[in-house]
């Protein structure tokens, strides 16, 4: 056989596989389409329809040999892929990461205004309050805290071992399926599509997608490991690898149901009663845990030793913390359930391992903070390592505060008040908002081969927006929550209750004005990140003072003259 | 096996399983020698630095 009719064949070949998958992804579309039309709902029909869309594209993608890539590249002036490791999917994933934060903020904002005015409403049921909760919830932890993950995952693991993405075609369906998950999931809510579950409200078939996508995404960081060319595990992956292990069985786990009839978007919990209640909270506690704690502590392991330029403070200690965490939390669900149909030693059993944990993850701040040590000028002059500074310290406060709301005395007072929705934003604006804040300057100039960030001084500003935006937000909360917990458990002299439920929400008022301020001046602060991103991938830089000078006295930089002796 | 039977099994021998582990994988890095290993891997991430 000579070498034309070998290059025949491999075009050939070639040809063979374009049309298969074209008739792939033509199939799909079509099935998609058979759904949209057999469906029993209107969201279900509409879902299809997407999924339709997205087939297509995947396939006008795949067939048009335009190079996407390359445009896409031009239009976000990413780098030619030198060779070294492969970061496009690391660019793919901040650039949503910075996409998603905005909208997961502005929804956030206009909830909490919602509350303070109720006629924001607007009196149509796409833009009720009940709807958009989950939409800010999903858009703040699934797609911007999600995005950050598997962007900052893929980023720390080839470094870490050294090797290039072991599957870089599942590594690039891992992220464009993660956002199919996101799409289906927020479009669903605005529609009424809803499990009902905390933190796991999509429906059956967008749980069954996001299982298919979290097996692959498993897949690519696990073959990444196994082909590492460091003999040592770096503890960021342990970190990271837990969180996609445990969220694999968590949302699996919680997620077992029947769909009523596989062309519509209703199914039914496989758990009944107290049953599902304990599932719901085993799984939304660990999804706290193992979405928004363990794999930011990764973060953490890698971002602060790289831009203090000094490793972690102790390594063992980080190994402690690791088991500590991995031993503890999974038990700690049980307190979101006190006072219930929960048995009492469940109920017990949830408050004393929330308690053991104040712990480690106290050992874990410690360990952060104190790879500072001998560098804490670098706070005063590298405002990224001054939000990294606060993510710790909102991260110690958080674990604090758990642990306290979760002992029984404490909880009879808080539960079901602002206090806990203070709690909440305390971690997730101040831990896991600044510290992907802090990994995102961290990773732009980098990926995109910029010398710096377009503007330091933005950085500073955004600090202290965001800083300022927490305290508001957090110490209007923790007034309404206390002062709701007070009101409702009031009695009179003749055993009746002093306030009734409206005079509650009534006297909140102020605080909520309070809150949606704080707000605003966060996300006023992640504008200025969008500004500043941007105008880094465009390749600016700003001429601007530096956040530190060089203090200079030419006067008092000479030598002593000698003084003869008397 | 009966709900009471896997309930007994993991407040005996899965608690004490569990405990031991554990207790193992938290002593472990506190092993004699194990502070150069430690060391090390403390500052890989410092190797090679020009590809991030």
């Amino acid at each position: 056989m000579d070498a034309a009719d070998g290059a025949a064949e491999r075009g050939f070949a070639m040809m063979d596989d374009l049309v298969f998958k074209a008739a792939g992804w033509l199939g799909l579309a079509l099935l998609a389409l058979v759904f949209a039309a057999l469906a029993v709902d209107t969201p279900f029909a509409v879902h299809m329809v997407i999924i339709a869309a997205a087939c297509m594209i995947a396939l006008w993608a795949g067939v048009s040999r335009a190079d996407y890539a390359g445009m896409a590249r031009g239009l976000l002036r990413m780098p030619q892929d030198q060779g070294v490791y492969d970061d496009d999917p690391v660019r793919w994933g901040v650039i949503a990461t910075v996409f998603w934060g905005v909208a997961g903020l502005a929804v956030g904002l206009y909830i909490a205004l919602q509350l303070a005015f109720p006629a924001l409403n607007l009196g149509i049921e796409y833009t009720s309050f009940g709807r958009l909760r989950p939409l800010h919830t999903s858009a703040v932890v699934f797609a911007f805290g999600g995005n950050a993950l598997i962007a900052t995952s893929f980023y720390v693991v080839q470094r870490t071992c050294r090797a290039r993405l072991a599957f870089p075609t599942a590594a690039r369906f891992v992220f464009w399926g993660y956002q199919l998950f996101l799409v289906l999931a927020a479009t669903g809510y605005v529609m009424g599509v809803t499990e009902a579950r905390e933190y796991a409200e999509p429906e059956w078939y967008v749980d069954l997608w996001l299982t298919i996508v979290w097996v692959v995404y498993f897949v690519v960081f696990v073959g990444t490991i196994v082909k590492r060319r460091e003999p040592h595990i770096y503890v960021a992956n342990w970190f990271y690898l837990s969180f996609i292990v445990t969220i694999a069985m968590l949302h699996i786990v919680n997620n077992l149901s029947i769909p009523a009839t596989i062309f519509g978007s209703k199914s039914y919990s496989a758990f009944a009663g107290v049953q599902d209640a304990l599932t719901q909270w085993w799984y939304g506690h660990n999804a706290v845990a193992f979405f928004l704690t363990v794999p930011f502590l990764a973060m953490m392991y890698y971002f602060v030793p790289k831009q203090a330029e000094r490793p972690i403070y102790s390594y063992r200690l980080s190994i402690l913390h690791f088991w500590s965490l991995i031993f503890l939390y999974i038990w700690a669900g049980p307190h979101h359930l006190h006072y219930t149909a929960l048995p009492d030693w469940a109920q017990t059993l949830g408050m004393v391992f929330s308690v053991i944990l104040w712990m480690p993850s106290w050992g874990g701040m410690i360990n952060g903070l104190m790879t500072l040590n001998g560098a804490w000028d670098k706070i005063r002059t590298d405002p990224i390592i001054r939000m990294m500074v606060v993510a710790l310290a909102f991260y110690g406060m958080a674990t604090f505060e758990g642990p306290m709301l979760s002992v029984k005395a404490f909880n009879s007072l808080s539960h079901y008040t602002e206090w806990t929705i203070a709690h909440v934003h305390a971690g997730a604006l101040g831990w896991n908002g600044m510290i992907t804040f802090a990994a995102v300057y961290y990773l732009v100039p980098r990926l995109w081969g910029r010398p710096r960030l377009y503007s330091l001084r933005m950085v500073n500003w955004h600090f202290w927006l965001a800083t300022l935006g927490i305290v508001f937000y957090a110490a209007s909360m923790w007034v309404a929550g206390i002062m709701q917990g007070l009101m409702w458990r009031e009695y009179g002299a003749d055993g009746y209750l002093v306030y009734s439920f409206a005079e509650s929400v009534a006297a909140m008022h102020p605080m909520y004005l309070i809150r949606a301020a704080g707000g605003a001046m966060y996300l006023a602060g992640f504008l200025l990140l969008v500004f500043n991103v941007w105008a880094t991938l465009a390749g600016k830089v700003r001429e601007e003072k530096p956040m530190t000078e060089t203090p200079y006295n030419a006067a008092a930089d000479r030598p002593l003259a000698s003084v003869p002796a008397e | 096996m009966s709900y009471d039977e896997v309930r007994h099994f993991a407040d005996s021998w899965g608690l004490i399983v569990m405990v031991a582990m554990f207790l193992i994988f938290v002593a472990w890095p506190f092993r004699k020698g194990a502070r150069r290993h430690h060391d090390e891997a403390a500052n890989m991430i410092f190797k090679d630095d020009e590809h991030g």
